[in-house]
């Protein structure tokens, strides 16, 4: 099964915990008030003689100090979760790992995503490979509208905003595809906008950045091509990336024509 | 003509052009029948010209029926085109179509909809249960009426001459920019929304001064009946929250009318500040809207259940502490836009204290039925969904208050599953408990209960087939505004929401056949008394529809419950107190300022999204020229005669005497 209940990571674990946490202390308020609210329509009746009709009755000290409570001590109780957690669970807190975490720049265009990856210099359109059981450190902005960046399997969305850089880690337990997507309404070809995560061994990642540098560079003019698309694309790979392209994106400097760098530095 | 060419006018997409051609049909059959019956005159002096509240009220909740129509039609398309455009299909609407039918519906279902349906019962209902016989300004309630028709007929405009927005409901920027949105599609939403929200606001202002201000003898704040309390609290939050809206959407303007960068993506501008300040109004919005019907259902609850209110203060005080915490929440809806740890803690706590007044609103109805002699009318039957539906949805919006949950399922389609939960179970269900409950009041007969039911049935379980589904697809991982379906599990929970939305129109359907049958029906179903449920606030002490002032002389308030002590004591001594004395009153004279404002400003929005200065220019002259018409009036007032009073209020006194005969003082 898919989605946000059957999380493949300790990101989204965690917020399926405070999802079920959640419900269940708010069904232990919630279902007694369904229960009284049918009873209560249904014994009062007009039609029910044995019910006593109390026309004048519309107030009780007691009453009114319980009413106030419960949700009072309900919401003090979820106040505290939600507190904890968005703190536990912030997305730009660094997961705890046995690896340094592998770093991530992700670009929103019309309608694709770009993933770099600064460390091994190459880049990927629409599939996002990474290694299982390694932390990852996305840094993301867009190169056109708001978009969100969401993995469901995986945990937490966050908005990419061109100008902006937000922050998100994620770590996948073990090899699988997880379905990713934009989740903020970006125009016309936003249904279409998705990808695929794909995590693998570490052994196995390697050997697939050892094969992407002999794919084609993303220099300025595929990046221009690309951005100036609009449409979804089949996954592509890029065996080089322009030197800062993320860091230009960022600050909308144009994308200069400079020789792309490859991945072993030369 | 600026911008404006033939080809605005899409003849090439069938969808389109048959329903606007069915609309104008539908359009000009009326406006042919009014004018051959000689109906004209009549309408444009009763109710086009008219500032009395009731009618003002009666015509709102007319616009918002006609518009819940137009958006349900936007609603069956997007479940249709969902339900069709699964397993690799196309389904029949492209997205550049889809995209304006769900910004559409979204814009009209609560501009259009649940607005004017609040306003319009607020209008109708606040001045009567005050013991008043006008509101504050009149004239103005009218030119607000009007204004947020203007607002109306250009959303519909749109569909035959031009687009309307690809951007959702809020047309969060950079997409709603010039850059990226180049059509009329976003002036068309921008514009409607300026003219409507400055109807809004007049309203607010309009009617909060006239619960602030105006009482009748005796009534004071704390005897006001609960619905004006909400809609006192209703108005001070349009008062707050619409000068938001406006001053927001005008800096969008700004940006796509003359180059300036306020949420541009480039240039220094910051599109967060939008979204921001969109939810700052959105936020209080909600409460806006669901607060009179919190009111509605209040009112409903006690009756029908023959008892006070439980916990009166309590339930004001409720009121007011969601008034106040509306605004101390917005950053709910964007805790995903990477703000922080506190930020986001800070504000799911916030929202989740508001959940403490509305939980125990929710009590405090509980015991308003515990010890009642509870009469299962259609008004009371919807509150009771109510309660059921709003506890789940309540459920699921503090589930998102918790900020961790909102990391993955913000944007889903579980988020359109909550807000519909909370929108239909809680706005509409009010409307329509306060439509049934206020009709008679309105019209002087009942709706027809057997067709009320059927439609009540139909809508409850067409909502829960229709949005249950939402809550599991959201959890599969579906994000809402997409145009076709991509993964195979989703597919019959797909089909199943289809089926809710056709059994919602069943209820739809229901709901007209039920006021057909009631006005055939009309002999049988009169009114005579004026007081068809046993009320207890002071609307029912008016005979059914009441007079256009209301009251023949000033109720003089002793208690809360006011109506509902004076009905005792008449019956306990079986005798109406005695005869008052009857002195001529001055009432305001019919203006057509509001509709003819309206027109210009109709006028001066199509010309701004077509670019055509020069009928802008005749717009704005027209406008201010109507202002200063109004403003140099001479005879503002007519009177009402003591004789004419007297001859009024002895005939109510006729049939509440017959009535009193037939209840027997409690032993």
């Amino acid at each position: 099964m898919i989605g946000v209940l059957n999380p493949a990571g300790p990101v989204g674990a965690g917020e399926r915990i405070i999802l079920y946490d959640s419900v269940a202390i708010m069904l232990a308020i919630v279902i007694p008030t369904m229960a009284c609210t049918v009873f209560f329509a249904w014994w009062f009746r007009a039609s029910n003689t044995r019910a006593k009709y109390r026309p004048e009755w519309s107030y009780s000290g007691r009453l009114e100090m319980l009413v106030w409570s419960i949700p009072t001590l309900v919401v003090l109780f979820l106040g505290g979760i939600a507190w904890e957690s968005s703190h536990d669970l912030d997305p730009a807190v660094p997961l705890a790992g046995q690896t340094e975490p592998l770093q991530v720049q992700v670009v929103s265009l019309d309608w694709k995503w770009l993933f770099i990856y600064p460390q091994q210099h190459v880049a990927s359109v629409n599939q996002l490979i990474i290694p299982a059981g390694v932390p990852i450190h996305f840094e993301l902005t867009s190169a056109t509208v708001m978009n969100s960046f969401f993995v469901p399997q995986l945990g937490s969305q966050i908005y990419t905003m061109a100008g902006m850089a937000t922050e998100l880690n994620l770590l996948a337990d073990h090899p699988g595809d997880y379905g990713g997507m934009s989740a903020q309404f970006s125009g016309d070809g936003f249904s279409d906008m998705r990808f695929t995560v794909t995590a693998m061994p570490q052994a196995q990642f390697n050997a697939w950045v050892g094969t992407a540098h002999g794919s084609p560079p993303l220099d300025a003019i595929t990046y221009a091509a690309l951005a100036a698309d609009h449409t979804s694309t089949n996954a592509m790979t890029f065996g080089s990336v322009i030197a800062n392209l993320f860091h230009d994106i960022l600050v909308m400097r144009p994308i200069a024509a400079a020789p792309a760098r490859d991945g072993k530095g030369s | 003509m600026g911008k404006l060419t033939w080809s605005a006018i899409p003849f090439d997409q069938p969808i389109p052009m048959t329903a606007s051609a069915v609309m104008l049909l539908g359009i000009a059959a009326v406006l042919v029948w009014v004018v051959l019956k000689g109906h004209l005159p009549y309408l444009w002096r009763e109710w086009i010209t008219s500032v009395d509240h009731k009618r003002i009220g009666v015509m709102y909740c007319m616009l918002a029926a006609v518009m819940l129509v137009r958006g349900f039609i936007d609603a069956l398309m997007m479940r249709s085109q969902l339900a069709l455009s699964t397993g690799g299909a196309a389904g029949y609407l492209p997205p550049e179509h889809y995209d304006q039918i769900f910004s559409a519906h979204g814009t009209i279902m609560i501009f259009f909809v649940a607005m004017p349906f609040m306003i319009g019962l607020m209008n109708f209902v606040a001045p009567l249960q005050l013991g008043i016989r006008d509101v504050a300004f009149p004239t103005l309630n009218s030119v607000s009426l009007w204004l947020t028709a203007s607002g109306v007929l250009l959303v519909n405009v749109s569909l035959i001459i031009g687009e309307f927005a690809r951007t959702g409901w809020l047309a969060y920027p950079p997409l709603s920019e010039l850059q990226f949105s180049p059509g009329v599609g976003v002036d068309y939403y921008l514009w409607a929304l300026q003219i409507s929200g400055v109807g809004t606001l007049l309203s607010g202002i309009n009617l909060a001064t006239t619960i602030l201000k105006m009482h009748a003898p005796g009534m004071s704040y704390t005897r006001m009946p609960i619905f004006c309390w909400t809609a006192l609290a209703s108005n001070l939050l349009i008062v707050a929250a619409f000068p938001i809206l406006t001053a927001t959407f005008a800096m969008l303007l700004l940006d796509r009318y003359l180059g300036f960068h306020f949420f541009t993506n480039e240039l220094g501008g910051n599109p967060m500040m939008y979204i921001n300040l969109i939810w700052a109004w959105g936020h209080p919005e909600v409460y806006i809207l669901v607060l009179p019907a919190f009111g509605v259902f209040s009112e409903v609850i006690s009756t029908f259940s023959g008892k006070p209110l439980f916990g009166y203060r309590s339930m004001v005080a409720a009121t007011m502490a969601i008034c106040l915490l509306s605004f101390l929440v917005w950053l709910h809806h964007f805790f995903t836009m990477g703000a922080g740890a506190d930020v986001n803690g800070f504000f799911g706590i916030m929202t989740m204290i508001i959940a403490v007044p509305t939980g125990v609103k929710i009590f405090n109805w509980l015991f308003t039925l515990y010890g009642g002699r509870v009469r299962f009318t259609v008004p009371l039957l919807w509150s009771l969904a109510f309660m059921l539906t709003f506890v789940i949805g309540g459920m699921t919006g503090v589930l998102m208050a918790v900020p961790p949950a909102d990391f993955v399922l913000h944007n889903s389609v579980f988020l359109v599953a909550h807000f519909h939960n909370v929108v239909i179970g809680g706005v509409l269900f009010g409307a329509f408990a306060g439509y049934t409950y206020w009709f008679p009041k309105a019209f002087g007969f009942t709706l027809d209960e057997r067709w009320g039911k059927a439609a009540f049935w139909c809508w409850v379980i067409g909502f829960y087939v229709a949005f249950m589904p939402l809550y599991g697809l959201g959890l599969l991982g579906m994000t809402r505004r997409m145009q076709h379906s991509v993964e195979p599990s989703w597919t019959p929970l797909l089909h199943l929401a289809a089926v809710g939305a056709l059994i919602i129109l069943a209820g739809i359907v229901c709901q007209a056949v039920q006021l057909v049958v009631s006005i055939r029906t009309r002999q049988r179903r009169w009114d005579v008394t004026g007081d068809p449920w046993d009320g207890r606030t002071l609307e029912w002490a008016t005979p059914s529809p009441p007079p256009s002032f209301n009251f023949s002389v000033m109720p003089n308030v002793t208690g809360e419950e006011a109506y509902w002590g004076t009905k005792q004591r008449a019956i306990k001594e079986q005798r109406l107190a005695d005869e008052p004395q009857y002195v001529p009153i001055e009432m305001p004279l019919n203006s057509p300022t509001g509709f003819v404002t309206a027109f210009f400003t109709t006028v001066t929005g199509f010309a701004l999204i077509w670019h055509i200065w020069w009928q802008v220019a005749f717009g704005l002259l027209g406008a201010f020229a109507t202002f200063v018409v109004f403003a140099w009036r001479d005879r503002v007032e007519h009177e009402i005669t003591a004789e004419q009073l007297a001859k009024i209020d002895r005939e109510r006194r006729r049939v509440r005497t017959e009535a009193l005969a037939n209840r027997v003082p409690p032993a």
